[in-house]
């Protein structure tokens, strides 16, 4: 990834820290072209084996894999693409993403149950009414900051949510039955098997990937470094910031609304608590816990905490328990994520990368108020 | 609904009054936190539900029975308010040193901080549902539990057609003596210039000679305090508790704190009355049932057209 080269450590060790994967990563920013699309092609291979019961039989012994992969697993990563688009990208905080994971939901649900259309182009339908329930949202709003816009994000969330829960229409509070699978294509048949579904939703997530990619390196991605690193600055120096934060919005509501119309349609049941806050909260934790920025690294955190919960499962009740208490630990340990954004890390040692240093300023013995002091 | 509204309005402006004043009290922790850190204390709603546990645990084991003096009432809810407000401070106390001291030592960003948080929330939860609860009441966990009543909740006197019960005396008076003492700690004392030096400008704190740490644990203490008290007046009000009772009051008082714009301690108690109010007059048209879509709507339109909450950002300005 050649945008993301940047300046070497500005020799302060204590900050930038050794990673051992960086050596990959020099290998990766130098590869030709055929290394890469040989890595491309052996990570997709990997992902069309990847529901193999010999796979299935260590990753999850305690439920069908498969059925694993695509709901939470492939679910979450779809999901974490969007809100990365949000977050790691534009810099805004959004806690209540699952709102256009649920419009989609609701979309194929209502739709299918009730009219009878055909799935596919429904999803077009979804993901249309996600994003422009994204620009409802987002243009009264996108003109706040931070934390503003993270608790009317959350409201959001909350409104659509109890909205559902109160309209007879949808189903209320009992959501909706017998949500119908999609109709066969290309000879695929979608009912009770889980396979197609899974290559589904892989097709879905590597086609969000590869926009999500392209779009970062263009003109708008560009356009959002700017925004997130200094948004003043950034409007000063002529990027129109309100269009690009609600298109940053719009198509992260979009991506929510497909992983929501796949996820209704395989679910056969959908119902208002299917979407509840901490699943917006599940998702940005997979974001943040992974690199927030760095889409190889949100990937793996959506991995991550999409799967372990299933893994242990033997645990039982002590799942959420224990999960609460390694999102403690992983961000004590690594507050920047497994595997960081190497351009947002060189970033943070400057500015904050959009979302403020939590009272760096006042860190702690090696800060720089602190070193006046001891001079 | 013009009916509704005469014969209903006086009743829900008191029943928006009392629940108002636990928000305010709630929405003073995060308030507190975020003007000192620039964090949102995610955690926070789990140290209220700390503080209701505390406040059931001392009302089952003493058992209050009738017939209720006054004495005996002011008693009972003095030492619910103070051992709330010591466990709960306490938490808050341990919740910064594990959960986000490591961080703020590493430079980390708010997001990290955040996700931490979140994380220390569902782990207190889920301890409470678990292992906590059972352990203290010796009943299953992820029930609702009923709190035993110790102050009659029978009429004391009428506003034109709104009745005053003696519960809602005591959680409005409560509420602002309790305020009435922090806007003053903060305003007066050493303690509370430290405070408002952190918030304005750390760097120059930390030259002027303030210790940073000890103003941090300050503020958690202090704003823990104050979920404390929150508590124990819930559990007064509205006689009953869960292991997620925090998530929806945190929300709400969040939203009230950022109503009044946060960081500004008088912002959070407007904020939280505001809220209070409009959710309640909301439901004599929409019925409860969208009481908390009103919430977030009004939060919608306020920060529309203020950006910064009704009385704007910062704890050194305009002060507790």
């Amino acid at each position: 990834m050649k945008g993301e080269e940047v300046a070497p450590s500005n020799g302060n060790p204590a900050r930038g820290g050794f990673h051992p994967i960086d050596g990959m990563r020099d290998w990766w920013a130098d590869a030709p072209h055929w290394q890469r699309y040989g890595v491309y092609l052996a990570l997709i291979v990997l992902a069309l084996i990847l529901p193999a019961p010999w796979v299935g039989s260590f990753m999850s012994p305690d439920s069908d894999w498969t059925t694993v992969l695509i709901f939470p697993v492939g679910t979450y990563i779809l999901l974490a693409v969007g809100l990365n688009i949000v977050v790691g990208h534009a810099g805004m905080l959004d806690l209540g993403y699952v709102a256009f994971f649920a419009i989609g939901a609701y979309t194929w649900a209502s739709i299918g149950t009730s009219y009878g259309w055909s799935f596919w182009p429904t999803v077009l339908l979804g993901i249309f009414l996600a994003s422009v329930s994204g620009v409802i949202l987002g243009a009264p709003t996108l003109r706040l900051r931070g934390d503003y816009l993270a608790i009317v994000t959350l409201g959001f969330g909350e409104i659509v949510r109890i909205t559902a829960n109160n309209t007879d229409s949808i189903g209320g509070a009992r959501g909706i039955t017998n949500v119908p699978h999609p109709e066969p294509i290309f000879g695929v048949e979608f009912f009770l098997d889980p396979a197609p579904y899974y290559y589904l939703m892989l097709f879905a997530i590597v086609l969000v990937i590869v926009f999500s990619v392209r779009l970062n390196k263009s003109r708008v991605g560009r356009a959002w470094a700017a925004i997130r690193e200094d948004e003043d600055a950034a409007e000063l120096m002529g990027v129109p910031t309100f269009k690009f934060k609600l298109l940053a919005f719009a198509i992260g509501a979009m991506i929510g609304g497909f992983a929501g119309t796949i996820y209704a349609s395989k679910a056969v049941f959908i119902e208002p608590n299917n979407f509840p806050f901490i699943l917006s909260a599940t998702i940005l934790a997979a974001v943040v816990l992974g690199g927030s920025g760095n889409l190889p690294g949100v990937i793996i955190g959506a991995f991550v905490i999409a799967w372990l919960p299933e893994r242990f499962r033997f645990l039982s009740e002590y799942r959420i328990l224990i999960f609460g208490f390694v999102l403690v630990l992983m961000m004590a340990l690594r507050p920047e994520g497994i595997l960081p954004s190497r351009q947002r890390k060189a970033e943070l040692r400057e500015g904050t990368g959009g979302m403020g240093a939590m009272g760096a300023e006042v860190a702690g013995p090696d800060s720089e108020a602190s070193a006046e002091v001891t001079k | 609904m013009f009916q509704d509204l005469q014969s209903q309005f006086l009743g829900s402006t008191i029943g928006g009054l009392v629940a108002g004043s636990i928000y305010a009290l709630i929405a003073l922790g995060y308030t507190m936190v975020y003007g000192v850190l620039r964090l949102i204390n995610f955690a926070h709603s789990e140290i209220f539900m700390i503080g209701t546990m505390t406040s059931l645990f001392i009302l089952v084991t003493i058992a209050p029975t009738a017939p209720f003096t006054i004495f005996s009432m002011i008693g009972i809810l003095l030492l619910l308010i103070v051992a709330s407000a010591l466990v709960s401070g306490g938490s808050a106390i341990v919740l910064e040193q594990l959960a986000y001291r490591p961080l703020r030592k590493k430079g980390a960003t708010r997001l990290a901080a955040l996700i931490s948080a979140i994380g220390a929330s569902l782990f207190l939860q889920e301890a409470f549902g678990l292992k906590i609860i059972p352990w203290l009441f010796d009943k299953p966990g992820r029930v609702q539990q009923p709190a035993p009543r110790f102050v009659p909740h029978e009429e004391l006197f009428r506003i034109g057609n709104g009745v005053v019960r003696t519960d809602h005396v005591f959680v409005i008076i409560g509420a602002v003596i309790v305020m009435v003492v922090l806007d003053q700690l903060v305003s007066r004392t050493r303690i509370g210039r430290g405070i408002r030096a952190t918030a304005q400008d750390p760097e120059a704190a930390v030259l002027m000679g303030v210790s940073i740490d000890r103003i941090v644990r300050i503020t958690f203490l202090l704003g823990g305090a104050m979920a404390g008290v929150a508590a124990a007046l819930f559990v007064m009000e509205y006689e009953n508790t869960d292991y997620r009772i925090g998530f929806l009051l945190g929300i709400k008082a969040f939203t009230a704190a950022v109503l009044g714009g946060i960081g500004n301690l008088r912002g959070a108690l407007l904020g939280g009355i505001v809220l209070g109010l409009v959710e309640n007059w909301s439901s004599i048209f929409l019925g409860s049932a969208w009481k908390d879509v009103t919430a977030f709507v009004v939060l919608v339109l306020v920060l529309m057209f203020r950006p910064t909450g009704i009385l704007g950002e910062s704890l050194q300005r305009a002060r507790a």
